[in-house]
């Protein structure tokens, strides 16, 4: 629910249900990023309402489009995480196996292992697929 | 504040790339947070903070996917260890709260107790069942609500039938003696049928579960004391289990826990050396420093370990206080999930990313 003036649309209070720290903060977050936002900040006004009242100005535009264009980029990062997770897992599956490899062939062990740990500790990550 | 100075620090790589650089101290204060002997130090985090200086701190879309990193660092069938690289805290914060608190899982909820002559009372065994994690994914049932006939799309039913006979020992019943009940209740309901109708349960289900799931419905681990039975004691009950989420009881949470910490970084101000060094390689209790022979008799002390680094701070208090920087990486989490069985932690994760995403959705949807 949007809480603003009839006269001023750059400056509104968002109530939202059934939300808490977890959505209020991040969107904060990201809201804070953006430089068409004045001021933005959340509040949760009683422990047992389960409701945040996420407040937002604008430098002019809209503060619901403002709001909402945060909330979308907060999408598009969540889906960018997940594609570059899920990358850096198979990544990691495959480094696995290419070490069992490894050490099957070379009867070394656990010599192997660590060296090989630990240059994929320090190494730079592989891949880093933009689209999801 | 960290003070300005001769710094050996490592120069920070992960950082984007900007055409002005900000002097190292204000950088230091822009992407660590200071760790002194008696409390840390925060710098500024919001867009404009270095404006007057020509350096953006925003985080755009494109910068953000641009700059973001994973790396996993161990990961095993319920545990996983990974580095987050380019994330802000509150939205690795927002992965954690909903990782313990908005995955859904599978839990014990109601318990039929049809005899219970155990010293352990009704109540307390119903609660330890419904702690038992339960391998079923959650993925495959729906949420039951307060009208909803249990079905087996949205139940899952186990019995309990054990007793100890007069005269033998002690008996422990585990985990592993729940019996899974694909078809559903076998608790008749109150009124007795008519003869020739199917008999009325506590729940109705339209097929066995063993033709709608691959892998039976058991418990994850078969080796869980429920309650121990003195001779002539038994318990007889069902369970039913549904689906729920960790906020509405911890039973459902999917991880044992799930936490981050932020990458430690220790820097040397100036060189230690010899029995300076000495001491402050036997001060650390993780064993972060190590010592370095510079040949003809002198020592001088590395950092060797950092990962390793607990933030005890033993190391930045006495004398070698003002020679060693204890520090934080801002944006660097090394994220742990400890999965309860239900899901592998990299799935639960993937889950909680993906909750995210629909918890901004609603919030479109409920404002357009």
């Amino acid at each position: 629910m949007e809480h603003g003036s009839l006269e001023d649309s750059s400056a509104s209070t968002f109530s939202i249900a059934e939300e808490d720290h977890t959505l209020a903060n991040s969107v904060r977050f990201v809201l804070n990023q953006d430089p068409r936002v004045a001021f933005c900040g959340y509040s949760i006004p009683h422990p047992a309402d389960n409701k945040v009242n996420i407040r937002v100005q604008t430098t002019g535009d809209p503060a619901k489009d403002v709001f909402k264009d945060a909330l979308q980029d907060l999408i598009v990062m969540c889906q960018h995480v997940r594609g570059t997770f899920d990358n850096a897992v198979v990544d990691h599956r495959s480094n696995i196996s290419a070490q069992q490899m490894d050490i099957d062939s070379n009867s070394q062990g656990c010599g192997t292992i660590s060296k090989r740990l630990y240059q994929m500790l320090t190494s730079a990550p592989h891949s880093i697929d933009k689209t999801n | 504040m960290p003070k300005k100075g001769t710094k050996k620090g490592k120069s920070a790589d992960d950082e984007p790339k900007e055409q002005n650089k900000l002097p190292e101290h204000l950088e230091v204060q822009r992407t660590r947070v200071v760790c002194k002997a008696d409390a840390p130090t925060e710098g500024f985090q919001y867009a404009g903070a270095f404006a007057a200086m020509g350096i953006d701190n925003s985080v755009s879309v494109d910068k953000f996917c641009k700059n973001f990193k994973v790396m996993v660092n161990r990961l095993t069938e319920d545990d996983m260890e990974f580095d987050m690289i380019g994330i802000d805290a509150s939205i690795a914060n927002a992965f954690r709260r909903i990782l313990i608190a908005e995955v859904p899982t599978m839990a014990i909820e109601k318990v039929l107790m049809v005899d219970n002559t155990s010293v352990i009372a009704d109540e307390v065994l119903s609660h330890r069942l419904g702690l038992i994690p339960l391998d079923a994914d959650p993925r495959l049932f729906e949420y039951i609500s307060e009208n909803d006939v249990p079905n087996e799309r949205n139940t899952i039913v186990y019995k309990l039938h054990v007793s100890c006979k007069r005269g033998s020992p002690r008996l422990t019943v585990k985990s592993g003696d729940l019996e899974w009940l694909p078809e559903g209740s076998q608790l008749p309901l109150a009124s007795p049928a008519q003869s020739g109708d199917k008999q009325k349960t506590y729940t109705s289900f339209g097929q066995s579960q063993k033709d709608i799931f691959e892998k039976p419905l058991g418990v994850k681990f078969k080796d869980i004391t429920i309650a121990r039975l003195g001779p002539g004691q038994a318990i007889e009950l069902e369970v039913h289990a549904v689906k729920g989420v960790g906020k509405v009881h911890a039973k459902w949470s999917p991880v044992a826990t799930a936490w981050y910490r932020m990458l430690p970084e220790v820097v040397f101000r100036e060189e230690i050396r010899d029995d300076a060094a000495e001491k402050l390689v036997k001060k650390c209790p993780v064993n972060v420093f190590d010592i370095e022979d510079l040949g003809n008799g002198e020592k001088r002390a590395v950092v060797a370990r950092p990962r390793a680094c607990t933030l005890c701070r033993e190391c930045v208090m006495g004398p070698t206080g003002e020679q060693v920087e204890l520090r934080r990486v801002r944006d660097h989490f090394i994220f742990t999930i400890e999965s309860t069985g239900a899901l592998p932690p990299e799935v639960l994760f993937t889950e909680a990313v993906r909750n995210l995403e629909e918890k901004c959705e609603r919030v479109i949807s409920e404002l357009s």
